[in-house]
């Protein structure tokens, strides 16, 4: 069974479809980039496959349950001034485990050691989540995200405002989930990153322009469909009254 | 000095009173005003402490200056509002805080319409500005009930509602109820403005809520610090207010807000989280990107 499935499947925000007709699967196991242009409906496919957006028609399959999911979307809508430790903040990731009752033990508490170091934090712990750069705010977000022991990973770029170092050793993060067992799926926009990494890729332009190994997706040609697709549509008049709502696409 | 400080407690039962009253509130005030701040909801704290008058002028058109009535009233009225909002937001184009100060502004004329129609202006200055030097056994009981009853209220949902306010989407995303977090929230929230109300007056309902808590935001990087310096703010405030309204004759409740603001003021300047002095390296220090 696959890790997740799309049949047909059709997203909208309102009268505005971001993704028509896609169908596939990811394997378990596998390490997929998405690409495409900006409106795409990238982010909107994870969001319908953690349930925040219900397919207008169409289907999707999870091949896990939902709280076998871990979801990092682009961090826009997180308070970074809050007043939160880095440890506490990692320590979200157990909701599962502890919800809103149950203590953080010995063991749960050297988890978060373990994810904390295996990010590159140890000593953040006491650290103000404000104070950190964007690079170590990524690597915390990762940390959280190591804890919760989710068998599918879904990132929504989450290498965009991260400089190189940590963005290489994000990745062999994602590498070793994957070679656990983990299916990652991951949105990206930096093409050198995902050939050089990623062994699958799926090209979005509102339709599925072209989903397999990544050597074969990523053509000239391909890339150059995708970007076309998406402008047309853009000028398509029936697309632009309500564009305003689609603030997420 | 000092023995100026505490004689008037020693002194007086009325003191003592005012006191315990003001304690209470403070005590449970502090952590519900943390939470408004940082849920970004300390305006709307203001208006719904607003739009518990007309409910409270209700019970007491209907029963006089019954404790019962104007809680009760104060109470159905807070919580309407509340959900009122959210409905007004979500089906219009109005959004919550712009609903919500609509809301308010009607509830503060209903609410004087409504006390002047029976009561005298001393009536209508009790109601604007509570009447904590007043305070008889079954208010005493009620603030300490609702104080009892939001300490161990938030504690239960403490981190649901932790978690909600840092990363909603994140809580959302792991299957927890943060809706459930934020009704029971307001809940508290209604209940600590309607004692808030007793002992402070509507207008000033908030003043040992959003005044501790900015004060403490301005001290500590942690919410868990931030809530006992918020709770140490709000006692230090009561005491002092007090004290000061006794020796000089000032209007106690004002007195109470004033000595709060003036914390609030010199953290302003010296705070080390967030003050205008340590404000422009904490700047510098944390932009990135």
């Amino acid at each position: 069974m696959s890790a997740l499935a799309f049949q047909d499947l059709t997203l909208a925000y309102g009268a505005n479809p971001v993704v028509q007709g896609l169908t596939g699967r990811v394997e378990p196991g596998a390490l997929l980039a998405i690409v495409g242009p900006n409106g795409a409906g990238k982010s909107s496919l994870l969001k319908a496959a953690m349930g925040e957006l219900e397919p207008v028609s169409g289907a999707l399959a999870l091949g896990v349950r939902r709280a076998q999911i871990a979801y990092l979307p682009q961090a826009v809508e997180i308070d970074l001034s809050f007043p939160l430790t880095v440890y506490d903040f990692v320590a979200m990731g157990l909701w599962r485990e502890i919800g809103a009752w149950r203590s953080v033990g010995a063991p749960e508490r050297a988890r978060i050691a373990d994810a904390l170091s295996d990010v590159g934090l140890e000593g953040f712990e006491a650290r103000p989540i404000a104070a950190l750069s964007g690079g170590q705010r990524q690597r915390m977000f990762f940390a959280r995200l190591a804890l919760q022991r989710a068998r599918l990973i879904l990132l929504d770029e989450p290498f965009a405002a991260v400089d190189e170092r940590t963005t290489g050793d994000l990745i062999q993060l994602i590498e070793g989930w994957r070679a656990a067992g983990c299916t990652v799926v991951a949105v990206l926009h930096d093409l050198a990153l995902v050939r050089a990494r990623f062994p699958d890729t799926l090209l979005l332009a509102r339709r599925m322009i072209a989903w397999g190994p990544t050597d074969v997706v990523l053509t000239e040609r391909n890339l150059s469909r995708a970007a076309a697709m998406v402008e047309a549509e853009a000028r398509a008049p029936h697309e632009s009254a309500s564009a305003a709502g689609r603030g997420a696409a | 000095m000092s023995y100026e400080i505490v004689s008037p407690f020693v002194e007086f039962d009325f003191m003592r009173r005012a006191l315990v009253g003001a304690l209470a509130l403070a005590l449970s005030g502090a952590p519900v005003g943390v939470f408004l701040l940082l849920r970004r909801m300390s305006l709307m704290g203001d208006a719904m402490a607003h739009a518990i008058l007309p409910g409270a002028a209700l019970g007491y058109l209907a029963f006089g200056l019954s404790l019962g009535a104007m809680t009760a009233g104060g109470m159905a009225a807070g919580l309407a509002v509340a959900l009122a909002a959210g409905v007004v937001a979500r089906a219009t184009t109005l959004r919550e805080d712009a609903s919500l100060a609509a809301f308010y502004l009607l509830s503060l004329a209903a609410g004087v319409v409504l006390i002047s129609a029976r009561g005298s202006n001393v009536d209508l200055m009790r109601v604007l500005f509570g009447s904590v030097l007043a305070l008889d056994d079954a208010t005493l009981m009620l603030l300490a009930a609702v104080s009892t009853i939001t300490l161990v209220g938030l504690a239960l949902i403490f981190r649901p509602l932790a978690v909600e306010t840092v990363d909603p989407g994140f809580l959302r995303s792991v299957g927890g109820r943060g809706s459930v977090a934020h009704l029971a929230f307001l809940a508290l929230l209604v209940a600590n403005l309607v004692a808030g109300f007793h002992a402070l007056g509507t207008l000033l309902a908030v003043g040992l809520m959003i005044l501790p808590a900015a004060t403490a935001r301005l001290w500590c990087v942690d919410m868990t610090a931030m809530i006992a310096t918020a709770m140490a703010t709000g006692v230090a405030a009561s005491l002092s207010g007090l004290s000061l309204s006794y020796n000089f004759g000032w209007p106690t409740g004002p007195t109470i807000i004033l000595a709060a603001g003036a914390i609030y003021a010199v953290s302003l300047v010296l705070g080390r989280a967030g003050g205008v002095r340590r404000g422009r390296t904490h700047r510098k220090g944390t932009r990135h990107d």
